[in-house]
Formats: C-alpha cells, sequence, structure tokens
C-alpha cells in the first residue's frame, strides 16, 4: 500500500476501538447518491517503474545538460553549488512547515531571517519579507502595498513598458477587482515620459533594474520626481545584477520585488521560484507575507520568530490585504545558502562573469553582417540582436546544432519584429558563444 | 541583547576575504565595467564552503519535521513526502528545462502536465483544471475572480457578496477582499455545519441578488462533512450565485465524494497537502483549480490542451511510448512558431483525432482559455510540485487513492475515539481526516491550548493546530494523515492522556513549556515592539 503502513490486523483493531465493522461505514455523513465513486485512474506502480517513467519523460524535453542556452527572459541558468541542493535535501528543513511553533522551528526561522539579512544587503532595503510566490507577484503585491500608503485615494499605477510582459499580466490579473487605472506600458515610454505621467493621483510608478531588454536606464532623477509626486518607486530588481550594479536603495527606490530564482534556483520549467519582496523601514507594517523578527525567549535566550501577525490574513481575515500563507519557505532557503557560499566576493565576481561573457557576445554579434545589437544603453546580461531573418528560422537552426537561443520579442513587442532577446551567463563557455556566433554569421 | 544564539548569524562566522566557492577565470576579453553605475559595497557574509555545510546542518538540527515523527497539524495534511519525488524533480530534464523552451522541446513536461489536469479533474469530477496557481490562496483567489466575471459576463456585476461561513479558513474572507468583493459571515450551528435558517434568510431576503457565491470548505474545518450539502449548494445555485470549494481538506474525499458531482462549480487542490509534495519550511505550494463547463473559459492560464492530432489516449494506453511523445513532436518543431511568452494569441483545436491516429502522440501545447481571469503568475506554475504530484498518483494509481483517503479517515476517527475519554470532543459524529477537541479542562482552569501544545512538544510530537477553527474555544485540530502507523498513534494518546493528567498534578509544567524544545516560549511582543527584521551588517547597506 506504498506509503500507507497499515496491517490487516491493525486495521480491524483501529476499526474495534471506533466501534465501526468497516471503514466505509465512517463517510456516512457523505450523502449516499454521491458516495464511493469510481475514479479512472492508471493502475497503481512500484517505485521502480515510476523512476523509469519519470527519467522517460523528462528526457523527452530540451534541457540544459544537453543544450547551451541563450535564454533568459526572466528564467536564468547560473551555476548552482552542490552544497545547495544537499542542504535543501535536509529533511529536517523540507518536511517541515510554516514556523508556527517557534521553540521546535529555529532552523527555518534563523534561516529564513539570514534570507531577509541578505536581501536588505543587496537591495539597500530595511526590511524583506519571507517570500511571496515569483517576481511577478511580488510586483502585484508591491501595487497593493502602494495603494494602502495612499489609502486607497490614488488610483494611478505607472508601469513601464520595459518590465518584463508577464509580469504586467500578473498585475492586471491581481488588481482586477479594484478601481484603479495600470498605465504608462502601451507604448515605448522612456523613464522621461513616465515621469510626465506622475500626478497627484498617482500611487506608484514601477519600472524593472535591468530592464526587460537587459539594459540599464539612467535613473537619477527618477526617485526625486516620483516622490515630489507624493508616490512610491518600485523597481523590480533582478538580484544577480546587483552584485555589481548600484543597489536600489541608492537609486532611491520605496520597494524592491523580483525573482530570486538567479540564486540557487533551477529553471525548472518555471517553478518553483522565489519572489522577493523587500521595503524601507517606514512601510514594513504594509508588507504582506511571513516575515521573521528577532526576540527573546523565557530565559532571555535570542531567538527568532514570525512577527507583525496581526496583518495576516488567518488573524485579520476580509481586513487582511493579502490572502497570503504558503510562500516559497524552501527556495528562500536555497537563495540563503546560496548568497552565504557565493558571499561579498564570490557574487561579484558571478555579476562580473556575466557582465563580461554578455558584452564579450554582444560585440561578436554586433560585427556580423546583417545584425546589430542595441548598444544604446548599458547592459547586464541580455541584449538585444535585430537579426536578418525571423527569429523562428534563426532559433531552428540553433536548435538543430544544440542550442537553444535567444526569445522572440516580435510576439511581445509590435516594433521588435526580427529581434532577439539573448541572455549570456557564467554557464556560457567562451566555445559555446563562438559556436553561436559562427551559426548566426552564417544565416546573415 | 548580549546572550548568545544558538547557532551565530552566518554574519558572524566569516572572516574577511574568505571564499565559499572556487569560480572559473574569465575566458573572454574584459570589457570595462561603467564605473558610474556600479555599487561600492555588497555586504554579504565572506564564509567557507565547510562553515556554510555546518552552519545549515546545524540550523536544521533546530526544526521538527515529518521526517523525524508525527507531525499532526490540523488543516496542513503533513503526509509523508515521499522520497523518489524528490529525486524526480531534480532529473535534468526537469530541474534544468527553461520555462519559454518552445513546445516542441518540452513536450515531456507539457504531457506531464496534462496528464496531471486530467488525473485532478477525475479525481474531484470537474471537466477542466489549470494547474497555475502557486499556492491554495492563489487557487482560492483565481476562483472568486471566475466567479466574479462569470457574473458580469451575464450582466449580473452587481453581485459583489461571497458568503462564508465562520469557520472558515482566513485565507477565504481574505481572498473576498482582494478581489474587490464583499464577504458575508454565516454562523454555524451546534453540529458545526452551516447555519441553514442563516442561508436561507441571506440567499432569500434583499440581498439575493447581490450573492455572487459562497466559498465552503469540505469537509468543514472542523473535520466534519456537512450532512446538508446538497441543500447548501441548491439553496446558493437558487439565489444565482456560484459554489466554491476549499479543497484544503480533500483527504477526506479521494473516490469518497467527487466535489463536482455534488454541484460545486470551482475548487481548488492543494498538492502540497493532499498530494504529498512537501511543505519546505514554509512552501512552496502548489493550488491547482478544477471548474465545471460553467466557468472553464475563465480559467487562469495558461493551461495545457493537446494542440494536433495523436490519439489523447495514446500515452495512457502505452505509458512506454511517453518517451516517444517529445521526440515526435521535436522533428516537427517547425509547426509552432508562436511564441512561448505568449500563448494567448495561439488558437485552440477541438478536432476529435483521427481514426488512424493511435499510433501518433499528440502535441501538446499551452493555451490561453478563451475568457481567462489571466495569469497568476510568470511561466506556468509551480511546475516542480507538478511532477511530485503526477508521481504520487502515479504510484497509488486508482486503487491506492482510495486507500489513501480511507486510512486518513481510519486513523484521525481512530484517535478521536481514543481521546474522547479524556478531552472534551464537540460533536458526537464520525469525522473525516481531521477532528477539533477542546484543549481546556473544567478542573484546570489555568491550563490554556497552547500550553498542552506546547507540552507535546517535550513528549516529541509537533503540536496540532491550536486555536483554530475559531468557533471552538480552545480548539487543538489533529489531522494524523494515513502515513501514521497505529503505534505511532498510541503514542500520541498516551502524551495526550499523561499530559491531562499533568495539567491536574502539575499545572505549571504545562504552562512553562517547552522544557526539552531549543528554546522556550518567545517574547512575541517584543519582537513586534522591537522589530529586528534584519541582522545589523546587513543594514549597513541601507542608506539614504
Amino acid at each position: 500500500m506504498s506509503y500507507i503502513p497499515h496491517t490487516a490486523n491493525e486495521t480491524q483493531q483501529m476499526l474495534g476501538a471506533i466501534g465501526v465493522d468497516s471503514i466505509d461505514a465512517l463517510f456516512e455523513a457523505v450523502p449516499a447518491t454521491h458516495r464511493f465513486p469510481e475514479l479512472d485512474l492508471p493502475p497503481p506502480m512500484s517505485e521502480m517503474e515510476v523512476a523509469a517513467e519519470m527519467l522517460a519523460i523528462s528526457e523527452a524535453n530540451d534541457h540544459a545538460q544537453d543544450f547551451a542556452i541563450f535564454r533568459g527572459a526572466g528564467a536564468y541558468h547560473h551555476f548552482i553549488p552542490s552544497v545547495v541542493n544537499h542542504m535543501l535535501l535536509r529533511g529536517e528543513f523540507y518536511t517541515a512547515y510554516t514556523p508556527y511553533q517557534p521553540e521546535i522551528s529555529q532552523g527555518t526561522l534563523q534561516a529564513t531571517y539570514e534570507y531577509q539579512s541578505m536581501m536588505c544587503a543587496l537591495t539597500g532595503m530595511d526590511a524583506a519579507n519571507a517570500s511571496h510566490y515569483d517576481g511577478a507577484t511580488s510586483l502585484a503585491e508591491a501595487v497593493t502595498v502602494a495603494l494602502e500608503v495612499a489609502r486607497h485615494k490614488r488610483k494611478k499605477v505607472i508601469l513601464s513598458h520595459a518590465i518584463h510582459p508577464q509580469y504586467r499580466e500578473v498585475v492586471r490579473t491581481y488588481h482586477q477587482g479594484r478601481d484603479i487605472r495600470i498605465i504608462g506600458d502601451r507604448g515605448r515610454g522612456e523613464i522621461v515620459d513616465l515621469m510626465e505621467m506622475l500626478d497627484e493621483n498617482t500611487a506608484m510608478l514601477a519600472v524593472q533594474y535591468p530592464d526587460f531588454f537587459g539594459q540599464i536606464d539612467d535613473l537619477a532623477a527618477l526617485a526625486d520626481a516620483v516622490h515630489q509626486a507624493g508616490a512610491l518607486l518600485v523597481m523590480v530588481a533582478n538580484p544577480m545584477a546587483l552584485s555589481i550594479f548600484k543597489s536600489p536603495g541608492e537609486l532611491g527606490a520605496d520597494i524592491v520585488v523580483g525573482e530570486g530564482q538567479p540564486m540557487g534556483v533551477p529553471l525548472g520549467y518555471g517553478g518553483p521560484y522565489l519572489g522577493y519582496f523587500a521595503i524601507r523601514q517606514k512601510y514594513v507594517r504594509r508588507i504582506a507575507g511571513r516575515i521573521i523578527g528577532e526576540t527573546l525567549d523565557a530565559d532571555g535566550k535570542r531567538a527568532f520568530v514570525m512577527t507583525l501577525r496581526p496583518r495576516e490574513q488567518d488573524i485579520r481575515r476580509e481586513r487582511a490585504s493579502s490572502n497570503i500563507c504558503t510562500n516559497q519557505g524552501l527556495m528562500a532557503l536555497a537563495a540563503s545558502v546560496y548568497m552565504a557560499l557565493m558571499g561579498k566576493n564570490g557574487l561579484r565576481k558571478v555579476g562580473e562573469l556575466n557582465y563580461y561573457k554578455a558584452h564579450y557576445a554582444a560585440n561578436e554579434l554586433n560585427r556580423l553582417d546583417g545584425y546589430s545589437v542595441d548598444m544604446s544603453k548599458p547592459f547586464f546580461n541580455e541584449f538585444v540582436v535585430a537579426c536578418p531573418r525571423p527569429i523562428a528560422d534563426i532559433n531552428q537552426a540553433l536548435l538543430a546544432e544544440g542550442i537553444i537561443g535567444g526569445l522572440d520579442l516580435g510576439a511581445h513587442y509590435f516594433h521588435l519584429n526580427d529581434r532577439m532577446l539573448l541572455c549570456v551567463t557564467e554557464m556560457n563557455a567562451k566555445e559555446e558563444i563562438d559556436r553561436l556566433v559562427e551559426i548566426l554569421g552564417g544565416l546573415s | 541583547m548580549t546572550t548568545e544564539l544558538l547557532q551565530p548569524l552566518i554574519y558572524d562566522i566569516g572572516s574577511p576575504g574568505r571564499l565559499g566557492v572556487n569560480l572559473p577565470e574569465c575566458d573572454v576579453p574584459k570589457v570595462e565595467l561603467p564605473a558610474a553605475l556600479m555599487r561600492e559595497e555588497l555586504p554579504l557574509p565572506e564564509v567557507g564552503e565547510v562553515q556554510v555545510v555546518r552552519h545549515f546542518v546545524k540550523l536544521s538540527k533546530l526544526n521538527y519535521s515529518i521526517d523525524q515523527g508525527m507531525y499532526p497539524l490540523g488543516s496542513c495534511t503533513m503526509k509523508y513526502n515521499p522520497k523518489i519525488n524528490e529525486d524526480a524533480a531534480r532529473l535534468p530534464g526537469f530541474a534544468q528545462l527553461h520555462p519559454l523552451t518552445d513546445e516542441s522541446g518540452s513536450q515531456g513536461a507539457l504531457f506531464l502536465m496534462h496528464e496531471l489536469q486530467k488525473w485532478l479533474g477525475e479525481i474531484s469530477g470537474f471537466p477542466a483544471v489549470s494547474l497555475t496557481p502557486a499556492a491554495g490562496a492563489q487557487g482560492e483567489f483565481a476562483g472568486i475572480l471566475m466567479i466574479r466575471q462569470y457574473h458580469i459576463d451575464r450582466g449580473e456585476g452587481q453581485r459583489d457578496l461571497i458568503l462564508v461561513p465562520n469557520s472558515a479558513h482566513g485565507t477565504n474572507p481574505a481572498t473576498v477582499t482582494m478581489a474587490g468583493m464583499d464577504v458575508l459571515e454565516l454562523p454555524s450551528n451546534d453540529q458545526g455545519n452551516v447555519d441553514m435558517d442563516a442561508l436561507h434568510a441571506a440567499c432569500e431576503g434583499e440581498l439575493r441578488d447581490r450573492i455572487a457565491g459562497m466559498m465552503i470548505t469540505v469537509p468543514s474545518t472542523l473535520g466534519l462533512f456537512e450532512s446538508t450539502i446538497l441543500e447548501v449548494i441548491a439553496t446558493v445555485h437558487d439565489a444565482g450565485g456560484l459554489m466554491y470549494m476549499d479543497g484544503a481538506n480533500m483527504n477526506a474525499l479521494m473516490a469518497a465524494v467527487k466535489p463536482g458531482a455534488l454541484g460545486f462549480d470551482v475548487m481548488h487542490y492543494n498538492l502540497h497537502k493532499t498530494f504529498s509534495t512537501p511543505h519546505g519550511g514554509g512552501g512552496p505550494g502548489s493550488g491547482a483549480v478544477g471548474v465545471n463547463e460553467k466557468l472553464a473559459p475563465y480559467l487562469p492560464g495558461p493551461i495545457v490542451e493537446i494542440l494536433e492530432g495523436g490519439d489523447p489516449h495514446h500515452a495512457e494506453a502505452d505509458v512506454g511510448a511517453t518517451y516517444q511523445v517529445a521526440r515526435h513532436a521535436q522533428g516537427n518543431g517547425g509547426r509552432h512558431t508562436m511564441s512561448p511568452l505568449d500563448v494567448a494569441v495561439s488558437t485552440r483545436h477541438h478536432q476529435p483525432p483521427e481514426e488512424n491516429a493511435a499510433t501518433e502522440p499528440p502535441l501538446y501545447g499551452f493555451v490561453m482559455p478563451e475568457k481567462s481571469i489571466g495569469r497568476l503568475k510568470a511561466f506556468h506554475g509551480n511546475f516542480g510540485m507538478h511532477l511530485r504530484a503526477y508521481a504520487y498518483i502515479r504510484v497509488y494509481g486508482d486503487s491506492g487513492i482510495r486507500d489513501v483517503t480511507r486510512y486518513a479517515v481510519l486513523n484521525a476517527n481512530y484517535l478521536r475515539a481514543k481521546l474522547m475519554a479524556t478531552y472534551t470532543v464537540p460533536y458526537p459524529r464520525y469525522c473525516g481526516h481531521e477532528f477539533v477537541l477542546e484543549g481546556h479542562f473544567a478542573d484546570a482552569e489555568d491550563v490554556h491550548a497552547l500550553d498542552i501544545s506546547k507540552r507535546l512538544m517535550d513528549y516529541g510530537f509537533h503540536p496540532p493546530t491550536n486555536y483554530f477553527p475559531l468557533i471552538v474555544p480552545e480548539a487543538l485540530l489533529i489531522e494524523p494523515t494515513e502515513t501514521e502507523t497505529k503505534a505511532e498513534l498510541d503514542e500520541f494518546v498516551k502524551a495526550m492522556e499523561t499530559i491531562a493528567e499533568e495539567a491536574r498534578t502539575d499545572p505549571e509544567l504545562l504552562r512553562g513549556a517547552p522544557h526539552t524544545a531549543p528554546v522556550r516560549r518567545l517574547d512575541e511582543v517584543r519582537a513586534a515592539k522591537e522589530l529586528v527584521l534584519c541582522c545589523a551588517p546587513a543594514r549597513a547597506a541601507a542608506s539614504v
């Protein structure tokens, strides 16, 4: 019976203790007309067979162990030190739940507190929560916080068009029931154009850093303009880029959100990932989700506990600003172990490797006839290449050579036909990059 | 605060210049970094690999977990998390698969999701399922948004009230608010069922035209199957509302009853509860939603459908053939130039499979349902949880899934029967997969549910959920799950009986518990007042 340990004898003893003849008798409250339906499911399988089937299914996918990957667009192929996985496989971590009982959950609590601390270090914020579902839902939750800070009197949310298209979709999904306007992302507005949209009805303005196209805008004047309008500046930041670039805190952001996947979480076909959420001290009581704080136990010993609990849905019910309960705790642990291992010097080095390799690839591609790379702004590890052929054709040719090419931007931005968003990370060896350049050169 | 932590903070065990990872040298020519954009400080720890390993191993040992013992946290279904699932999740074909891989290169993953959609639909009696919600709360949110949009599309946008029993999980009312709707709370009767008079009054009174639907947990958060469930559903439907089932307690229902057959319009599943995916110290979860035909066009997307050809039963008929599913499609990869980021533009194919197509595996792909409420997160859900749930259902199969529920209910009723002698167990009925008892004694007034919970730690158990549901005083909600042996349950009973005795003979022992845990009770007021949320070396980075 797989993971059910009962012997027939034990089952009989238990039924006797309950005072019924059969397990069926325990279901008498279920309407008889609907009780015990047949299920059309496949028959049971042994672990051996399931292992073989899972392997077979997994091998029907084009994965990064068989293919060179130059695709990012919100999910990044980075090196994950072996230690990360070994720590995640500690049953004490992954088979526990939310640390409702702090006395026997100090492991999860301290690891989460350390995660919060390291996210503050990266983003330049004062506090971070224990995670949201992913970068997109973190942004949607940031919108809620901004609306709450404005006490729902400001009804305008400005989003840059250079925020990940799916993140913007998720913001619209989350807030479809609210009386607010989400603007700014329908055209191709630059930062200055977004600044012109600010007014006394604006709750927040959000930009991505680096943006969806990999580029870094001049954000020097942005924070002041946003704050002058009485709004909040929200930045969606790739934490890997924060290893070398100025922190959003330095740039004046009020809330920093994003996808933590680049730090120790595998591609995994899009999830589970890690929505991080960091905020300035003055807004900390508006934060949704779990948050861990330090305190003392009855003996005066330092320890950790979930705090600011009265904000949460299980206590505040319909007056809570978010319904989040289960989060992405184990992924926060992955990021925590990753950041601890990489540390101050390692993470910077990874960031630099990404920068150098992406720039090497961009420079090489830019030299090819028929190709041009958008170098109008600084970029990190992604960039846009204008190509002489439809991107689908190019990607087909690359696939035949064992390479997963960049994202076809034309499908999301009408003005970006025949443009590919390429991503180069520390995982792409020079030979791989050279091979990519060679194949594209042959397709001009 | 000067005393030491049990384990020093990661920031306090490093030394300047120490490295935890060796990285390769840069193999491309370096370009100049843009000085004006660079950060000066990166206040992260500097710790070696061995120290990092020991740090996290020591932290892990401060946790209690299912792998160590029984974890009867009511409403959370803390069952054993099969190890094979962890191995499967780490296969390169899953772990190293980019979410924006073209359809042709992700047929294995798409096939798996399609099967899981089908199986979940079969288990609950719903024709359509979306796997995208990241957790139960997001599944609820999706469900309420669907109900809202359904009414708007029928020109009944004034329907803005969702009925929620007072026994509901806190996520239910919070969800309603997030969707921009209002909660109408319903009382429970002395049997733990919805008070039918109150329900009829709400559905037949002046608010009738504002009723959008009802959220209800089955079995209820008391672990009781609503004996009047069919009447509840009919009453809400008569008023024009739709029925949402919170599927947190699905472990009590599999092959016992199909919510879709009862008349529910939409429900969410918690793959991390019912289908064994690990709780991860707080997450990740996975909160798939199932719907009937009415709501199918509104599902959050993307969902997986068969785009082209093949025999949809192919893979199921011949499991060995799954291997070729993707390889076949890969050979025809050029057919689909649609960008993986944007499935909304894809057209749906409703052609029946050709008769001679039995040997041809179908081509799976993502589609956005016609009137979808939209995307709930980037990409397509917590796939790592989908594959674990797939493996779990595969292991049990048709006959085994039935036993999961049967033995979960047997274990809960056994505990309930054994504890009735020592504790007040409200509601004289058999329970589902969990039950509630009152954690206090008339002759030991100073002892509360919290004290009993903390004392259980000293006996090696994780406490039950306490002070929930709110309608039972000093509630202890106990859910043993099917994976506990009779011996383990008997140990738990013994501990509970000893604690009941201690409550009378030595109440201070309970009030001071736990005594054997790594730390004693924590000062939560201090935590909220002082708000130390981030350690000092990291805070140095916070600027402006």
